[in-house]
């Protein structure tokens, strides 16, 4: 349990938000080109970080807008908040 | 040699003051090589390690473990066996345990307080009685005792229940599982290390596996903090961090590893004697012999290797729990706890090979897998000695996220997930 800086309305109770799980994974851009193998990767497979994990929230009872966090799963620890379409913080 | 536990051999030692009691299991340094190892000593990876000795003649093995055995999800959840699972592969392979289970403290020469008190999953609106009713007719028709109850017969077999039609998520009816019960979870993973030990399987403590050494496509050992250890065999069974050993040999895995809870009360009478859970208000209760009530909460829904888990959750089935049992209102609670569980995308555990060969995982149990250990490690042990599933773990393997044959218990069995 943790507070979370949502970057629309601020620090909030993180049972306001819902995780949305790993950040950065592209849709593919030719569906009708993958290979099952891809599908999988795409669909399933997850990185599952214990450490520094790129992640989609979304503040469900708050303005229900999507945005990035840089979180250490290792301690819940909380490095940076980012808007969508923003580049990741290095 | 093993001295085995008996009435004679209590009062002998009884004699001495119990200060002269044989260590279980000794405390081995590694050998150089091995012909498997198995990572992670919980239930599971003990329990593979016993079969593989003891049915497959594989004595050479090892279990390497980052903390002390059964320290991590074996000594943290809330001990509930059960086999009533909707779909035949599930059925399958969570029976085959529960048969093992009912003679395993006879094989083990070991107390694992296997107690058959039944288990009882509640319905709470119209579409919990269809799913339940629908999956007494599936287990039924997979041999797997269950019964449908109604609401009057969950009310005389657990008369604690609260069965107003008042209440926010009223008792509809339910389903019985007999057979089903609880055991006691650290005398599972002593058990299986005694047997494993005594059949010369190095159970090697405080060994953190640091790298998976590989030569191409097959394994060669595994880097360790007590040094590097040859082999062509890696099974691993490393619950919550099977992602973090997986990236070590660069293979990505379906999982995501989040904290669940569990909380226990202070010890009172006797006043549960069987197992209720609810799957719509995720709240799961029974009583422990020392007279706590275990209490079950849900997982939060981000990663997380915390082991602590948020405090909503806790509310939350501690409000579904009151709204139940209103005798519980006044009782304290002692303890609470969280644990890394490995979440499949289907809920459905993967007891597979990899693409790597010699590389085995049996992880992806989450929330439930404490009741699959004695199937777990047989079906396991068979993987890793023939090099193919047995037909009762075939349906598990990691090609069907590939495939899409997937085993989809979201729902389907009788908790969520």
């Amino acid at each position: 349990m943790f507070l979370i800086n949502c970057p629309y309305c601020g620090e909030r109770d993180q049972q306001e938000f819902k995780a949305g799980g790993e950040a950065h994974i592209e849709r593919p851009k030719q569906p009708t080109e993958l290979s099952d193998d891809e599908w999988a990767e795409y669909l399933f497979m997850r990185k599952n970080i214990k450490g520094v994990q790129f992640e989609r929230w979304n503040h469900a009872h708050g303005c229900r807008k999507w945005f990035n966090m840089v979180r250490d799963t290792s301690n819940d620890e909380i490095k940076a908040i980012y808007k969508m379409g923003e580049k990741p913080p290095a | 040699m093993r001295n085995k536990y008996s009435v004679f051999s209590l009062i002998k030692n009884a004699l001495s003051y119990h200060e002269n009691w044989q260590r279980a299991w000794k405390d081995p340094t590694p050998k150089k090589e091995y012909d498997a190892v198995i990572v992670g000593g919980g239930g599971h990876g003990l329990a593979t390690a016993y079969y593989l000795a003891k049915k497959h003649n594989m004595n050479n093995i090892a279990v390497v473990e980052k903390g002390w055995i059964g320290g991590g999800n074996t000594g943290r959840n809330t001990t509930i066996i059960r086999s009533n699972y909707l779909w035949d592969a599930s059925a399958g392979l969570y029976d085959h345990a529960l048969k093992i289970w009912e003679g395993l403290s006879q094989e083990l020469n070991y107390n694992v307080m296997f107690s058959q008190r039944g288990v009882m999953n509640l319905a709470h609106n119209l579409q919990d009685v269809r799913d339940l009713k629908r999956r007494t007719h599936a287990n039924r028709l997979n041999g797997i005792d269950a019964v449908y109850l109604s609401t009057e017969e969950v009310k005389k077999f657990c008369p604690i229940i609260n069965t107003s039609p008042d209440i926010r998520y009223p008792v509809l009816g339910g389903t019985l599982q007999r057979r089903a019960g609880t055991a006691r979870h650290d005398a599972v993973a002593w058990g299986y290390a005694r047997g494993a030990d005594a059949m010369g399987v190095d159970i090697i403590q405080n060994c953190e596996v640091k790298g998976i050494k590989r030569n191409g496509d097959s394994v060669e050992g595994i880097e360790t903090t007590k040094g590097f250890i040859k082999t062509k065999k890696v099974g691993v069974v490393a619950a919550g961090h099977s992602s973090v050993i997986a990236n070590m040999a660069g293979l990505r895995l379906p999982l995501e590893s989040k904290p669940l809870q569990a909380l226990v009360s202070e010890p009172v009478k006797p006043i549960i004697d069987t197992v209720v859970m609810s799957n719509a208000v995720h709240a799961y209760v029974s009583q422990s012999d020392k007279g706590e009530l275990v209490i079950g909460a849900g997982t939060d829904d981000y990663v997380s290797y915390t082991q602590k888990g948020s405090h909503q959750i806790v509310e939350g089935t501690l409000n579904a729990i009151l709204e139940l049992y209103p005798i519980f209102s006044r009782m304290r609670m002692l303890r609470q706890w969280g644990g890394i569980v490995d979440i499949c995308p289907d809920a459905s555990p993967i007891l597979s090979k990899t693409s790597i060969k010699g590389l085995y995982f049996n992880c992806g149990w989450g929330t439930g897998g404490f009741k699959a250990t004695p199937g777990s490690g047989d079906l396991f042990a068979h993987t890793i000695a023939n090099d193919e599933p047995h037909k009762l773990n075939a349906a598990f393997n990691l090609n069907r996220f590939v495939s899409g044959d997937l085993v989809d218990e979201h729902g389907a069995a009788a908790v969520a997930h």
